[in-house]
């Protein structure tokens, strides 16, 4: 497939302190004791799409991602690591690899994606409109009933990453798009769009998985004259959206001189053709229609498609972009959606190594996870958690809804509920941990109290 | 009557719904509004009201009485306004008035300009108990009610705040000239989805503005709405009978959907809605215009609107039959050999057509005499017309009476009302409106108060058969002076288009839009375009959304600072006006107040403004010297110290002062400058400012700039001495 792919691994998000760390940038945090960026990487590779850019923010942070890919998937996939500079955005990222970009389409993906919706498919739906830009879309609680548990149903609407999408009757094309910032003003949609279109839905239960499909010659152009552009989602997709009708970039209008393309002069109209047939429409989209005019004469309105692929409801997509996230990810993949673990899970829906090491009396409930080698002691009881790997975990310890990374010692007693706690912590005897995060490396006294907190070593 | 209508009624109700016991009590009812409100049908509607013109040679008022009593409404009411007596001698000679199940009683009223107004006056009838449809006489369907009622009932048993149903019929627009096939203007409505409910509806938009706003709260209590553009309003509502009192709560509704819809829409504290039914096959419209008349009568030709249909709706004894190729005549037409009638046409009883006449897709009415070599296309002529031979006539409307001597020429567009004559061979302007009324010289911008000025010059003397006599006695005295505007023999006026209609008068004509303004139009639809994406990129291209907000908050200080001009310049003529009238302090006070807070202000820059206003007024004071001027402004101070006092409430109100005084002398009143430190001092004696402030002040600007600091420079001595005064102390 003509398709390049270009992950976007992030850095050390600061969102996610203290769960990152020097050691553990964003791309490399355990999800079901698998650096969250395995899940990306294995969606690429079942569809068949192996040539990939991973770009990461900090050459710090690049050294250790690469290292990890280069062990991980030697021989499965062919990946460039691209260290950038930090803050600079995703357009910024982008801009800074375009050299490297070679493909006629270019699939951008979040590396902390966790989703099992074909990438093959939304490649698929971008070639049949020929369109500029597609981006993938799935309903909104993504985590399903464990979100709507943890979170009211009222602030929900204050959720980041919250948007509003405008679709076309046929939820192909992308009309409207409204993020960030924008949410706080009234909605403002184009009459122009809307008179061309007819109709248009606005959603506000869609989440945009960070998942684009874009035109290589129209990213490069796009990023080259908007200088200011830092975010493909902020900037470069609402820029695409705006002007769809009222096209800035090459796309459509004059034919384009394209390295792969060998036939030259008749691609364009070949194309659209053929995009018709293939969208299965003996009705044209609007755009064409607006774009040959009311009479039918083709005046030279040029236009480009933005379209969209909306995942099935039953697909599971979330990102991991918040601590909130991380913790709904690792019970979700667990649990629900514990086909995307790539692990099979036993009858008792839960996974204990064979090398783990479990005491008299002690339960592990379903959906739970115990990594290699983990001891566990006497009367523990492990519900809705995963650990991982060589904890050593001491007796009548409860461990429930948590995250514990790897060769973390919790002592006797403890109780650890809805918390993180990140690799090499050691908690001492009877440490009651409530929703809190514990950073790398920390010690928790014996007979500690924590409720909310987040716990950190301090810097150097 | 009672005991067969109770019967009928408990019958229809059965037809409509499964609770028979419920609607037993209630018939189903209409209002029917027998008046438009609205001048777009002038100046026929000076002579006749419109649900009396013909459509399709057939009153327009028959085809919604003819809806209603075949969807099962049992008692209409028909409001009359506008020419009542008229409407009501035509009902009364109808057959409506004896129909076994079907009931319909007019009620008249003299006085109401509105809708909202005879919604108010139905209601102080008290005649609707139920649900009730309404319509305007206007309207042509054969939409069944069923489903809509039923639809209406159910939401009603769940919420009783769901007032009203909407009934929208699917229609793109053009793309070229924004507005439907029935020249109506685009209508922006947002939809629920999954409950139908109406949440936004923007009719007659601001075409500059590019973008749409929708208010934010409604994505958060909706997580999907549907926008619509391509949905037309077919202006027949299911109402609940809260509808009417709602009017009459809000006496200021006026228009139904201007006022009363969006006024429910916007307002959340009562949380009444309104929901919409869409239909799909079945046909509704209403006649709002010239350009939805003539479509209209098409559709009805072409038998979109069966049953309502030339053939079907007989009106007195005269059939017509239905022909090949959409061709309807009635009986006893004379038609020479050699005419040549086209399709699509309807022709009335006992016309006369000559000979090589060509005649399609016009509607021709009874008795009209036609003569040879004319050429009729895409017009409405209704009755006892002559057209003497060599005529042209294209997409006009001819009505009833109308003499057109040989030769002349309609151009597309033309409407000649009643009894008009048309010189030999005179060629009518495109779009001219031609009445034997003059136009009335006061051009009411507001379209509502139509029928007021109907009933001054018309309504009073103009009932069917008195019009008659009474313009036939104008006639001589017309001709003399009209002969020239209408050719040789002309009688009638030529209505000019009055300023403002001239852009639209196309957009609602019945004429096709010509070539020129189409491409006209293409070219402006794309610089709007332009513009649109100049409007939609500026914040874009200007940088992330960041700078977006930056710009935002920029022109909320342009907002902030026009504000405050405006708050000063108030304050200043208040003020003036105290000095110049003698005003007592309190009741400037007062007025400030006041105005501080219908601006939003704060006590600062009340004491900022009015300060203000006392060195203007001072420096307005005829002086020459300094002196003089220095007098001038320790009167005022003596006698409106207290004025300005009860706004120095605080160290931070006193400052303000200060900082205001040295702007006005280093900007607008630089003679007051080198009296700067006097001023001041006399301030301080005044007890307006307090020692506190001024060396506040002077802290304030330590750090600042050099030519910012001039007049600490110049009251330096004065600081100094109050310093040591304090020290003293």
């Amino acid at each position: 497939m003509d398709f390049q792919v270009v992950v976007l691994a992030g850095g050390f998000s600061k969102k996610l302190v203290p769960l990152v760390s020097k050691e553990v940038p964003k791309a490399l945090l355990p999800v079901a004791n698998r650096p969250v960026l395995s899940y990306v990487l294995d969606l690429l590779e079942q569809s068949n799409l192996k040539d990939l850019i991973v770009v990461v923010e900090g050459s710090d942070a690049a050294f250790r991602v690469g290292g990890w890919i280069s062990a991980a998937y030697l021989d499965r996939l062919h990946v460039d690591v691209a260290p950038v500079p930090e803050d600079i955005g995703t357009a910024g990222a982008l801009r800074a690899i375009s050299h490297h970009l070679t493909a006629r389409d270019i699939l951008v993906v979040s590396g902390d994606l966790v989703s099992d919706v074909p990438p093959g498919a939304v490649a698929a739906a971008h070639r049949r409109h020929d369109a500029v830009v597609t981006a993938t879309l799935c309903s909104n609680p993504v985590s399903g009933p464990a979100d709507s548990g943890s979170s009211g149903a009222k602030d929900k609407t204050k959720k980041p990453g919250r948007n509003i999408i405008g679709l076309d009757p046929s939820r192909q094309f992308l009309l409207h798009i409204a993020a960030g910032a924008e949410l706080e003003k009234d909605l403002r949609v184009q009459k122009s769009i809307l008179r061309a279109v007819g109709e248009m839905e606005l959603r506000a239960d869609l989440m945009d998985a960070h998942l684009y499909a874009i035109k290589r010659s129209v990213l490069l152009e796009v990023l080259d004259q908007k200088e200011t552009f830092q975010s493909i989602k902020k900037d470069v997709l609402p820029y695409l959206v705006r002007s769809q009708l009222k096209s800035e970039v090459l796309s459509n209008g004059a034919p384009q001189v394209e390295e792969n393309g060998n036939d030259k002069v008749n691609s364009q109209s070949k194309r659209i053709t053929q995009s018709q047939i293939l969208a299965n429409a003996s009705n044209r989209s609007f755009h064409e229609l607006y774009a040959f005019g009311p009479d039918g004469s083709a005046s030279a309105r040029r236009t480009h498609k933005c379209c969209v692929y909306i995942a099935n409801n039953n697909k599971y997509c979330a990102r991991l972009n918040s601590i909130q996230a991380f913790s709904d990810i690792n019970r979700d993949v667990t649990g629900e959606a514990n086909h995307l673990s790539g692990y099979s899970f036993s009858a008792h829906n839960n996974l204990i190594h064979p090398s783990a090491e479990l005491g008299s009396k002690t339960t592990v409930g379903p959906h739970c996870l115990l990594g290699e080698g983990s001891q566990m002691g006497d009367k523990c009881s492990v519900k809705r958690s995963v650990i991982g790997r060589h904890c050593r975990i001491g007796s009548s310890v409860k461990i429930v809804n948590s995250v514990v990374m790897d060769h973390v010692t919790i002592g006797d007693g403890c109780s650890v509920q809805g918390s993180v706690v990140c690799s090499n912590v050691q908690l001492q005897e009877r440490v009651t941990l409530k929703d809190c995060q514990v950073g790398a490396s920390y010690v928790v006294t014996a007979g500690s109290e924590y409720r909310g907190e987040s716990l950190a070593k301090k810097e150097k | 009557m009672g005991a067969p209508k109770k019967s009928a009624a408990a019958a229809a109700a059965a037809r409509v719904s499964d609770d028979p016991e419920e609607l037993a009590r209630v018939p189903l009812q209409a209002v029917l509004l027998a008046d438009s409100f609205t001048t777009k049908f002038r100046p026929i509607t000076l002579e006749r009201p419109k649900v009396l013109l013909p459509l399709v040679n057939v009153p327009m008022i028959e085809y919604t009485l003819a809806w209603l009593e075949s969807a099962g409404v049992e008692e209409v009411f028909v409001f009359c306004c506008a020419h009542a007596k008229q409407v009501i001698n035509y009902l009364e000679s109808s057959q409506w008035f004896s129909q076994p199940k079907f009931s319909v009683t007019t009620i008249e009223s003299h006085n109401s300009v509105s809708a909202g107004d005879a919604l108010r006056f139905i209601y102080e009838r008290n005649v609707i108990h139920g649900d009730f449809i309404l319509i305007s006489g206007d309207t042509v369907s054969n939409m069944s009610l069923t489903r809509v009622l039923q639809e209406h009932k159910e939401r009603r048993k769940k919420d009783s705040n769901a007032v009203m149903t909407m009934v929208i019929k699917r229609s793109k627009l053009s793309p070229v000239t924004q507005q439907s096939r029935l020249g109506t203007d685009e209508l922006f409505m947002a939809i629920d989805p999954d409950t139908k409910q109406l949440l936004y509806y923007e009719e007659n938009t601001n075409h500059l503005k590019a973008t749409l706003s929708l208010d934010k709260m409604l994505l958060i209590d909706n997580s999907s709405i549907r926008l619509h553009n391509d949905m037309q309003d077919c202006f027949i509502d299911i109402c609940s009978p809260e509808v009417l009192s709602l009017f009459t709560d809000n006496f200021d509704y006026q228009h139904l959907r201007r006022h009363f819809v969006k006024g429910l829409l916007v307002d959340d504290i009562m949380g009444y809605k309104i929901y919409t039914h869409e239909i799909h096959s079945s046909y509704a419209a209403r006649v709002d215009n010239y350009r939805a008349y003539d479509t209209i009568s098409k559709d009805i030709i072409q038998r979109w609107t069966y049953p309502l249909v030339p053939d079907v709706l007989l009106l007195g004894n005269s059939t017509t039959k239905l022909e090949r190729v959409g061709m309807y005549r009635a009986s006893e037409i004379v038609q020479s050999r050699s005419a040549q009638i086209g399709p699509l046409t309807v022709i009335g009883t006992g016309t006369r057509i000559g000979d090589n006449t060509k005649i399609s897709n016009s509607v021709i009415g009874k008795g009209c005499d036609i003569g040879s070599n004319v050429l009729i296309e895409g017009c409405h002529i209704w009755d006892n017309v002559t057209i003497e031979d060599g005529c042209q006539l294209r997409h006009s409307i001819v009505c009833d009476g109308v003499v057109m001597k040989s030769g002349a020429v309609l151009s597309p567009g033309v409407v000649l009302s009643f009894k008009v004559v048309i010189g030999q061979n005179f060629t009518a302007p495109a779009y001219s409106k031609v009445s034997l009324l003059p136009q009335p010289i006061k051009q009411d911008s507001d379209e509502e108060l139509e029928y007021a000025d109907n009933n001054s010059d018309v309504e009073t003397s103009c009932a069917p058969d008195n019009m008659n006599g009474e313009l036939t006695s104008e006639l001589s005295e017309i001709q003399g002076s009209a002969t020239s505007e209408l050719g040789c023999g002309g009688v009638g006026y030529i209505w000019s288009i009055c300023e403002g209609a001239s852009e639209e008068e196309w957009r609602h004509s019945i004429a096709p839009i010509s070539a020129e303004k189409l491409a006209e139009l293409t070219q402006t639809t794309d610089d709007d375009l332009e513009f649109s994406n100049q409007d939609g990129n500026a914040p874009a291209s200007s940088g992330e959304l960041r700078s977006d907000a930056l710009s935002d908050s920029e022109d909320d200080d342009e907002d902030t600072k026009n504000d405050s001009a405006y708050f000063e310049k108030e304050v200043e003529a208040t003020f003036l006006r105290a000095v110049h009238e003698n005003v007592q302090v309190d009741h400037v006070i007062l007025e400030v107040n006041s105005l501080k807070l219908s601006c939003n202000m704060e006590f600062s820059a009340c004491a900022g403004a009015i300060f203000y206003s006392m060195m203007k007024l001072a420096l307005e004071t005829p002086h020459k010297t300094t002196d003089e001027l220095s007098r001038a402004v320790l009167n005022i101070f003596n006698s409106w110290h207290r004025l300005l006092k009860s706004y120095l409430s605080g160290k931070d109100e006193e400052i303000e002062v200060i900082l205001k005084f040295e702007e006005m002398c280093s900007e607008s009143a630089k003679e007051l400058s080198p009296l700067f430190t006097q001023i001041l001092h006399h301030l301080y004696d005044k007890e307006l400012i307090s020692e506190d402030a001024i060396l506040g002040w002077e802290f304030e600007k330590q750090g600042a700039e050099e030519s910012d600091r001039v007049f600490v420079r110049q009251a330096e001595n004065f600081l100094q001495w109050l310093k040591e005064a304090s020290e003293e102390d």
